[in-house]
């Protein structure tokens, strides 16, 4: 009687201890009123009552999509461009789990974080665009199975994805929660679900691209090819470490206190590491490009309207940044590869615009723009990840070194004694 | 079989599961006898009785078939009419042309729904089924006829299209736009038997008639069929489309999937593999 009392008030004093810490994680960390909050919290208020008047009048009533116009900004841009730059997290886990650069670790977390949230956001802002959201469930349960369908096969892509996402980053919840356990099973989890979702992430970042082969002749000869699902999937491998180059640099500046001290002696090694990456995937994209140019004989469009923007993108937004990518890796210039990054960024947004917007239909007499709203709604979602994410990094052990308990029986010197000798070696003077 | 190896067949099974299903994917292009409409062009006279009944047979607004302002400009289908009929000014004169789907023998709508909303009956009609459709709109971005019209200001809203009157058609009845057609430029059938009158209509007055059957070949074949006096462009037809079937532009890459499914994750497991080796011989359990 005694012992059982003891074990049920003990276990009554946990869930009580677990209660008190999840309420106080829950509580905001450092100042409230910053600019920062007012304006994205002002954003987010707005976004949440347009979408209140989105679903209760219909799409029509916020957005200028149209009959001729299916797929607007939301689409376009929060889906299609949103899950292009969550391409990081399978190229940086493909390097630290499948080819073991050990150098990349210090990133993973932040960046499997971000691909997460990116999934949940961009691709749950889908939901938003849905005329008929309840029905959702239908691909993924019942009788309804469009399996010859490429949206079906983005759809469950995604599902699957965000899973496999969840999965890789469960280990921080568990380290932050301090389940020793739990952590031990979830960490053996994590090359299964790294290649799991790599698979994945091949097949929906170039399913995105096969979704506008049906929309032939819809889509400007210079954009259409059937190599678009093979371009997407290039471009997403620069496009996601893009993102990594321009997120890291902003998380160093806003999350300084967070940073471990291993995250912080390799970063320049790191970014320059990645810089290389991109320059050689944004050749080999390029060199994807010229050939589906020639192949579709497409010398004549060049001087027309529709050829300068082609040009601008290829050359102001695909071949500048790789060029300043090779200069920044040459002269070891921080500043330099952070704007080409920037730079092959705006180079996706264009890119993916391009095709579910600007090429598509360019011959219709009026045209689709996306109205102040959309716009409104999609800073709302882009807020709402942000609040997230910050929410998550000032929490738990995703910048910062993993609790002492987590590494204790191997420590990465243990581990790795010739990668952590390899470390001091990258601690590159900043120019 | 210890428990790494079990778990890595399990996803090899798995995925080839997956790439059975995808390769059933060809479903759709059952050559069972369809039901097409052929519309003869020559014969239409514009007075749009078709839109009228098309209109109260299906519960939508009907429109006032005396005015004639309506042939000012070239009309689209909409939400609200899933035929019209348009005035266009040819070499021959004036012509009437009706619009409404084409219920292609291998619809692009149908291949793009993920949830079979859009579905293409065994008889030949393409029917869209509101219990299924979760309103992606995918349909209206992949259909080359542009078809597919969305209720943008509900919100509980529908996908509109022409039926070709499914239920009556169920029942051995004809669509109630031929059914009503004064003119008779419009014909209820089997698709093989249509392409033999119109044909046949060809060949008995081969100077009335252009010698093309438009939606013969046009996107891999369509259920409903023209005929006219003038070339298609200048009835507003697309005579871009090519005549290879919608579908088929995606079974490239839908043949990739389960190949990309199940030999992606054995080459990375044998990457991940071989590159183990500067870990200690403890983890070299696999």
């Amino acid at each position: 009687m005694n012992t059982n009392n003891g074990t049920l008030s003990r276990s009554i004093e946990l869930t009580r201890a677990f209660a008190r810490f999840i309420l106080s994680e829950l509580k905001p960390k450092g100042r409230l009123i910053t600019p920062f909050n007012i304006v994205s919290g002002l954003i987010i208020l707005l976004g949440v009552v347009l979408l209140i008047v989105r679903f209760t009048k219909g799409l029509g009533s916020i957005t200028n999509l149209s009959q001729d116009y299916p797929w607007g900004l939301w689409i376009g841009f929060d889906v299609i461009t949103g899950v292009a730059f969550a391409g990081g997290a399978y190229v940086i886990t493909f390097m630290v789990y499948v080819l073991r650069l050990e150098k990349y670790h210090p990133i993973v977390r932040a960046t499997v974080l971000n691909g997460l949230l990116a999934y949940v956001f961009y691709a749950g802002a889908l939901l938003l665009d849905l005329g008929r959201p309840w029905n959702v469930i239908n691909p993924i349960i019942g009788n309804s199975f469009g399996v010859n369908s490429v949206l079906f096969l983005v759809a469950w892509h995604f599902m699957l994805y965000m899973m496999a996402e969840f999965v890789e980053f469960s280990p921080v919840i568990a380290e932050w929660l301090g389940w020793k356990r739990i952590r031990k099973i979830l960490s053996g989890l994590t090359l299964g679900a790294v290649i799991f979702g790599i698979t994945l992430s091949t097949l929906h970042q170039s399913g995105l691209g096969a979704l506008y082969l049906m929309a032939k002749g819809k889509i400007h000869p210079l954009w259409y090819s059937e190599f678009i699902p093979i371009l997407f999937f290039v471009s997403s491998i620069f496009a996601g470490l893009s993102m990594v180059i321009f997120e890291g640099t902003i998380s160093h500046k806003v999350f300084r206190h967070r940073l471990s001290r291993e995250h912080r002696a390799s970063h320049v090694n790191i970014v320059l590491g990645l810089a290389r990456i991109c320059a050689v995937t944004m050749f080999v994209y390029l060199f994807l490009q010229t050939l589906v140019f020639v192949h579709g004989k497409n010398w004549t469009l060049i001087n027309t309207p529709m050829g300068y923007w082609y040009l601008t993108e290829i050359v102001g937004f695909v071949l500048l940044p790789c060029i300043l990518f090779v200069q920044g890796l040459r002269r070891i210039n921080m500043a330099l590869i952070r704007g080409a990054s920037i730079l092959a960024l705006c180079g996706i947004i264009l890119n993916r615009l391009n095709i579910s917007i600007v090429a598509f239909k360019w011959y219709e007499a009026v045209r689709y723009y996306p109205t102040w709203m959309e716009i409104a709604v999609t800073l709302a979602v882009i807020s709402a990840e942000i609040w997230v994410f910050r929410w998550i990094v000032n929490r738990m052990p995703v910048l910062t070194e993993p609790p002492g308990w987590a590494e204790k029986n191997q420590t990465r010197e243990e581990q790795y004694p010739t990668i952590t000798k390899e470390m001091e070696a990258w601690r590159v003077p900043l120019t | 079989m210890d428990r790494r190896s079990f778990v890595r067949t399990l996803g090899a099974v798995g995925g080839s599961l997956l790439a059975v299903d995808t390769l059933k994917s060809e479903e759709s292009g059952n050559t069972k006898e369809l039901y097409g409409i052929l519309i003869d062009a020559t014969r239409c006279v514009g007075c749009r009785t078709c839109e009228e009944v098309c209109a109260s047979a299906h519960g939508l607004p009907v429109p006032d078939t005396s005015d004639m302002s309506v042939f000012d400009k070239r009309r689209e289908p909409t939400e609200t009419q899933w035929t019209v009929v348009n005035r266009f000014e040819t070499t021959a004169g004036e012509l009437f042309a009706k619009k409404q789907c084409m219920h292609c023998v291998q619809p692009a709508c149908a291949s793009a729904c993920l949830t079979k909303a859009m579905y293409k009956t065994e008889n030949g009609p393409v029917i869209w089924r509101e219990e299924k459709c979760m309103g992606c709109r995918f349909c209206m971005v992949s259909c080359p006829f542009d078809i597919p019209k969305f209720e943008y200001n509900s919100a509980v809203p529908k996908i509109q299209k022409c039926v070709m009157c499914w239920d009556q058609v169920r029942e051995g009845k004809k669509p109630v736009c031929v059914e009503n057609c004064p003119a008779e430029a419009l014909l209820f059938g089997k698709r093989k038997e249509l392409l033999e009158i119109a044909r046949s209509r060809i060949y008995s007055e081969p100077d009335k008639y252009v010698h093309h059957i438009y939606g013969e070949y046009e996107a891999g074949g369509t259920g409903v069929l023209y005929l006219s006096s003038v070339p298609f462009e200048q009835l507003g037809f697309n005579t871009d489309i090519g005549t290879t079937s919608y579908p088929e532009l995606t079974t490239g890459f839908l043949y990739a999937v389960p190949i990309v499914l199940t030999l992606w994750p054995a080459f990375l497991l044998a990457l991940s593999n071989a590159t183990r080796r500067n870990e200690p011989e403890t983890e070299r359990d696999v």
